[in-house]
């Protein structure tokens, strides 16, 4: 089978996390990604894309994003621009429509991979608003009397922060999968991967101290793997003996980025 | 096929519907599940489980409904055949071992297994020591143990019951006590039922506006829509200091997360001791600067305002029942005593709850009088996910 994910070479994916994606490719329904900030949920998206070979695209929500913006938009005030300055074509009004990302990822001639992103930034009604293109991969223009149906049912992959609940029975129509936070022997692999030849004793000390500072339950905003990476990178460029690392924790501020936290790890680190 | 498992699911709470079932069995007839029992453990919770609070429910189910598919893992045939002995005549009970069986965790009794599977060289039933049938050792078949693994029987393989078994989702099971992030979801809930219908169209609609006006050929046609924001205002009481230091990780937690939450209107913070009286504190360390008269509060709030009360609900009775006070607040018009002050306030603001950290205690009569009789003014609900999303709704309802 060639349309199967394996994990690629720059993404570390759990055995759980590849089936889930197999099984949400195969059963054509959109995978609801949820985890920690930080457990890569985004950047998995490339890593399928890259591994398959297919084209990405991104629909980044934002607070106001609307269900429709991703559809299509009728450019009004362009029109209405027109109309009053004479530019030609304003009868037409397929003109002045746009597609939207999943417009794109519907016309487009090959299957690709489409990522809505942070989903649960947007208003409560927005999951909703798009139950029927995702599940017939079509949608209906008015203005223009026109109906967009997807050559080739895109596999998608929406990612959520729990910021808020999503609706049952959008959830009803996805396969979902929550990324854990890596263990140590996960962690070590993903390091492995951003840093091929880091010396050992450095990555020991690391994730000692990283899994160390986790643990403590008054650091409210824990460090998660962007951090963890950031800070090798930084303990790196700064030649620290690895043995100092766990007793010192140096560059703490790449690891924790609240005041309180900081304070918080230096009265309670021994 | 399995059918009775839906049924177990919806019946633990899971809402599983036929949507999802049905794409269950589309994946197992494509082979989604590899023929593997953990393969099979995977798909069923990807395609049936829809948030990672229901895992540990999803996980337990699980385990209660397979519980009986047997183990094999590399077992020769020769211990198969021994294994086959289903005249062996009547099981062997012995109720020393069935006791020092019970004490065995699935680690222990796979560790021993393998064990065994290496040295046992011949046929043994009825014993409880090997693997073999009608016994009290923790694996073979036909045996009395109270656990074990069963060996022999269809070819299934048991590590997916070490996946289940392991639990390792109790953690965020919505009934648990809950940390900031969980809190701010459950705050949300607020802002999803303001009611924005019955509000009246007075905001300027742009886009209907030009599009109308466009299709009317230039004539200009003003249209309106409803605004849509958050009318929630939210005054927070929270119990500070004493028996509630226990519980103070837990409301900082609270704080926090109500402090993120920017939807809403407007939200004060005061703080009491033990009960509400004539003063309220701006700061949790409540020194004479921050004193202010609550009435003044009160005046200055109007009834609009959603209350939360937090604190355990826990004091000597004649710190509620009696005109009581930690400082002498000679700025109170009329003296009252706390739970006067609890219904004062219940009656100003309709939409009050008390959220209560500490389970209502279970010793004694002296604390639960307060208990019970302050949950009996205002609605209380326990300071869990749960507890939080209930009391959310009862704020909202009119």
């Amino acid at each position: 089978m060639t349309n199967e994910f394996k994990g690629s070479g720059d993404y570390v994916a759990s055995a759980e996390l590849m089936s889930a994606v197999n099984i949400a490719m195969v059963l054509q329904k959109p995978l609801l990604i949820k985890g920690e900030p930080g457990t890569g949920k985004t950047v998995l998206a490339e890593a399928i894309a890259k591994a398959m070979g297919k084209n990405l695209t991104i629909w980044n929500i934002k607070s106001t994003t609307k269900a429709q913006d991703g559809l299509y938009v009728y450019d009004v005030v362009q029109r209405l621009y027109d109309s009053q300055f004479g530019g030609g074509g304003v009868d037409d009004i397929a003109k002045y429509v746009r597609l939207g990302k999943l417009g794109e990822a519907f016309t487009a001639d090959v299957q690709g991979i489409l990522l809505i992103d942070e989903i649960d930034k947007a208003d409560l009604e927005f999951p909703n608003d798009l139950l029927w293109e995702l599940d017939r991969m079509q949608f209906h223009i008015p203005e223009t009397g026109e109906t967009v149906a997807a050559k080739h049912r895109p596999v998608v992959i929406i990612t959520s922060n729990a910021e808020k609940e999503l609706p049952d029975a959008f959830l009803r129509r996805c396969v979902f999968h929550y990324i854990d936070f890596p263990d140590r022997a996960l962690m070590a692999e993903i390091v492995a991967v951003h840093f091929p030849d880091l010396d050992a004793r450095l990555l020991e000390q690391v994730l000692e101290a990283f899994y160390r500072i986790r643990k403590l339950p008054q650091i409210k905003k824990k460090p998660s793997t962007s951090e963890i990476i950031d800070w090798i990178q930084a303990l790196v460029h700064g030649g620290f003996d690895p043995e100092k690392i766990v007793k010192e924790v140096p560059h703490v501020g790449v690891l924790l980025k609240k005041n309180e936290d900081i304070e918080a790890l230096r009265r309670n680190w021994r | 096929m399995f059918g009775d498992f839906l049924y177990l699911l919806r019946q633990s709470g899971l809402k599983v519907s036929m949507t999802e079932w049905m794409a269950l069995m589309e994946g197992i007839q494509k082979n989604l599940h590899g023929a593997t029992f953990h393969g099979f453990y995977t798909l069923c919770r990807a395609v049936l489980v829809k948030s990672e609070t229901d895992f540990d429910k999803f996980d337990r189910c699980f385990l209660n409904y397979f519980k009986d598919v047997p183990f094999e893992q590399e077992i020769s045939n020769d211990l198969l055949e021994w294994l086959d002995r289903p005249d062996f005549g009547p099981p062997i009970y012995d109720e020393d071992q069935a006791m020092l069986n019970s004490g065995l965790s699935p680690d222990e009794i796979e560790k021993m297994l393998n064990e065994r599977l290496q040295e046992q060289k011949e046929e043994h039933n009825g014993g409880k020591y090997w693997v073999g049938t009608h016994g009290m050792s923790v694996f073979g078949n036909s045996g009395k143990s109270p656990n074990g693994i069963r060996v022999g029987g269809e070819s299934m393989n048991r590590s997916a019951f070490r996946v289940a078994g392991e639990r390792k989702y109790r953690d965020f099971r919505g009934d648990n006590t809950l940390d900031t992030r969980q809190f701010e979801v459950a705050l949300r809930h607020l802002r999803q039922f303001s009611g924005l219908v019955d509000l009246p169209e007075t905001e300027f609609d742009v886009n209907r506006t030009i599009k109308d006006t466009c299709d009317a050929a230039g004539t200009l046609k003003i249209r309106y829509k409803r605004p849509r924001q958050n009318t929630v205002k939210v005054l927070l009481l929270m119990d500070s200091g004493g028996s509630m230091d226990y519980y103070a990780q837990m409301c900082s937690a609270l704080f926090q997360a109500v402090g993120k939450t920017r939807h809403f209107k407007d939200l004060q913070v005061y703080y009491f001791h033990n009960c509400v009286y004539g003063t309220l504190y701006r700061t949790p360390v409540m020194d004479g600067e921050s004193m202010v008269p609550t009435h003044r509060v009160l005046s200055n709030l109007p009834s609009d305002y959603k209350v939360i009360f937090v604190g355990d609900a826990q004091m000597a009775p004649h710190e509620l029942m009696t005109q009581f006070s930690y400082r002498d607040d000679t700025d109170t018009p009329a003296r009252r005593s706390g739970m006067e002050w609890v219904r004062h306030i219940h009656e100003r603001y309709p939409h009050a709850i008390w959220l209560n950290p500490s389970p209502r205690p279970s010793w004694g009569d002296y604390w639960t009088r307060t208990y019970d009789t302050i949950s009996d003014l205002v609605p209380m609900f326990p300071l869990t996910v749960d507890g939080l999303e209930e009391g959310m709704k009862k704020l909202l309802v009119k």
